[in-house]
């Protein structure tokens, strides 16, 4: 199954990126709960490069690994990055005022989360949920 | 995981079958039992949501779509929710181990004060200090040289919390490393400046009252950096005088003159060191004058130093209604004989 990419520039492409992760969520077979968190995931991501990096691209594809298949959800953008990783990764922790929600909070509703960010160059965050 | 899923769900099945075929209390009750079960299962609401669809449709085989896709609405708004649960979760779970860790700090705090209070058959001491919060930022120290002389010191450091405690710390081991010989109050404090000018930030005080009493010629000598000042007690006239020091707080000036006094005491009389917690006992009527004090100490003169601390500080915390504004340290030296 090919990627499905959206460029974020705006809050309706933050629409378009949910509804793409929610089309492949359901495709690979996801209940409705993983559905919710893993649009959820989606939203959150797209938000923080509409706000922090202004444009970027979330992509989402199916991932088959060995004996298990999943979502992989990738966010690129050429942003200002995140001088300080740890900080941003702390519960608490928040420069848009949600609660629960941010980086952190993605990291829980996905499985698999990593996070590459350089100051001045840009944030790349890749995260996977495996169906059970 | 997938295991207490199903069985929560068969639960919760029955549960709400039950309510479904009686509509009785007991069922609901029921129900609030199972959400205990829930939150120590560590399910969050959005799973709890999916459960209910989940049992609401085999219970129910002819719900309306309209039903089923609000279901899943209300599906989408709990995972925000979720996470909001967990990240409460997670930061109560660091909360607990912060606290554990400041548990440790402030027995450690307890560690840095003397183990005994010096005893002799001439002079009674009584001590009580208590923190405000799990931290102190009050210390005191005794010096006992083995000529005669006891040295006292009484410090508060301002501000409150780890800052504080952690600077005690540096009081204590300057104290320890000063030489052998016994120093004069005056001395002692000006050395103690310039450890505390070198060594601690220049928005951290620490104020300080340091006397040496002399057991053979019953006079106590001291100096005071900036320290709430003590009292003198004159047991026979039932008189208290303010022990007004000249000197300024620790750390401000690299080299700063502290002025020496001296007071003579007769077998009876007391000498009071305190922190300003002591003086600036706060209730709905205002803060506690030096005068009321001075009445509750002249109320228990007649019991031992130790005793007369312990009842100053049960009725102070009365008048706080039990919630301590400050760190409060009280010593009472009285001469015996």
């Amino acid at each position: 199954m090919s990627q499905t990419c959206v460029e974020v520039r705006s809050e309706w492409s933050i629409v378009a990126a949910r509804q793409a992760g929610r089309t492949i969520a359901k495709e690979v077979g996801f209940g409705s709960v993983d559905q919710a968190r893993i649009t959820t995931a989606i939203s959150e991501l797209a938000r923080n490069i509409y706000l922090y990096a202004k444009v970027g691209e979330i992509c989402i594809e199916k991932v088959v690994e060995a004996n298990k298949v999943g979502v992989k959800v990738s966010a690129s953008d050429n942003g200002p990055g995140i001088k300080d990783l740890r900080r941003v990764m702390e519960d608490g922790y928040t420069t848009s005022g949600g609660l629960g929600a941010g980086l952190p909070g993605v990291k829980r509703l996905m499985d698999e989360f990593l996070i590459d960010s350089k100051e001045g160059e840009g944030t790349k965050i890749h995260a996977v949920k495996w169906l059970r | 995981m997938e295991k207490t899923d199903v069985s929560l769900q068969e639960m919760y099945k029955s549960i709400l079958e039950g309510y479904l075929h009686t509509g009785s209390e007991h069922a609901l009750y029921e129900a609030q039992q199972f959400s205990r079960q829930l939150i120590k299962e560590n399910m969050t609401p959005e799973e709890m949501v999916n459960l209910h669809v989940v049992v609401a449709r085999e219970l129910i085989p002819d719900l309306p779509s309209e039903v089923l896709e609000a279901n899943d609405f209300l599906l989408e708004v709990m995972v925000g929710y979720g996470l909001a649960y967990r990240e409460h979760q997670s930061l109560r779970d660091r909360q607990q181990q912060l606290e554990s860790e400041l548990a440790v700090a402030a027995q450690m705090q307890q560690e840095l004060l003397p183990k005994r209070i010096p005893k002799s058959p001439v002079l009674d001491i009584g001590i009580k200090t208590v923190a405000a919060d799990v931290v102190s930022g009050d210390y005191y120290h005794f010096i006992e040289d083995g000529n005669d002389h006891i040295g006292i010191a009484v410090a508060d450091i301002i501000g409150k919390g780890v800052p504080a405690a952690l600077s005690m710390s540096m009081i204590k081991y300057a104290i320890d490393s000063l030489p052998e010989q016994r120093l004069q109050p005056s001395a002692l404090l000006e050395n103690l400046n310039r450890v505390v000018e070198q060594n601690i930030s220049s928005n951290m005080f620490i104020t300080m009252i340091y006397g040496s009493y002399d057991l053979k010629e019953h006079k106590f000598q001291y100096s005071g950096a900036g320290h709430e000042p003590g009292f003198y007690y004159n047991h026979s006239s039932r008189q208290f005088v303010d022990l007004n020091t000249k000197g300024l707080v620790l750390g401000v000036m690299k080299k700063a003159v502290f002025k020496e006094y001296e007071q003579k005491l007769s077998p009876g009389d007391l000498i009071i060191l305190l922190s300003d917690g002591v003086t600036e006992c706060r209730a709905e009527s205002g803060f506690i004058e030096r005068s009321e004090l001075t009445e509750i100490i002249r109320k228990y003169e007649h019991l031992s130093a130790q005793e007369i601390v312990e009842n100053v500080y049960s009725e102070l915390e009365q008048f706080q209604n039990f919630q301590l504004q400050d760190d409060f340290t009280l010593m009472i030296l009285r001469r015996e004989v």
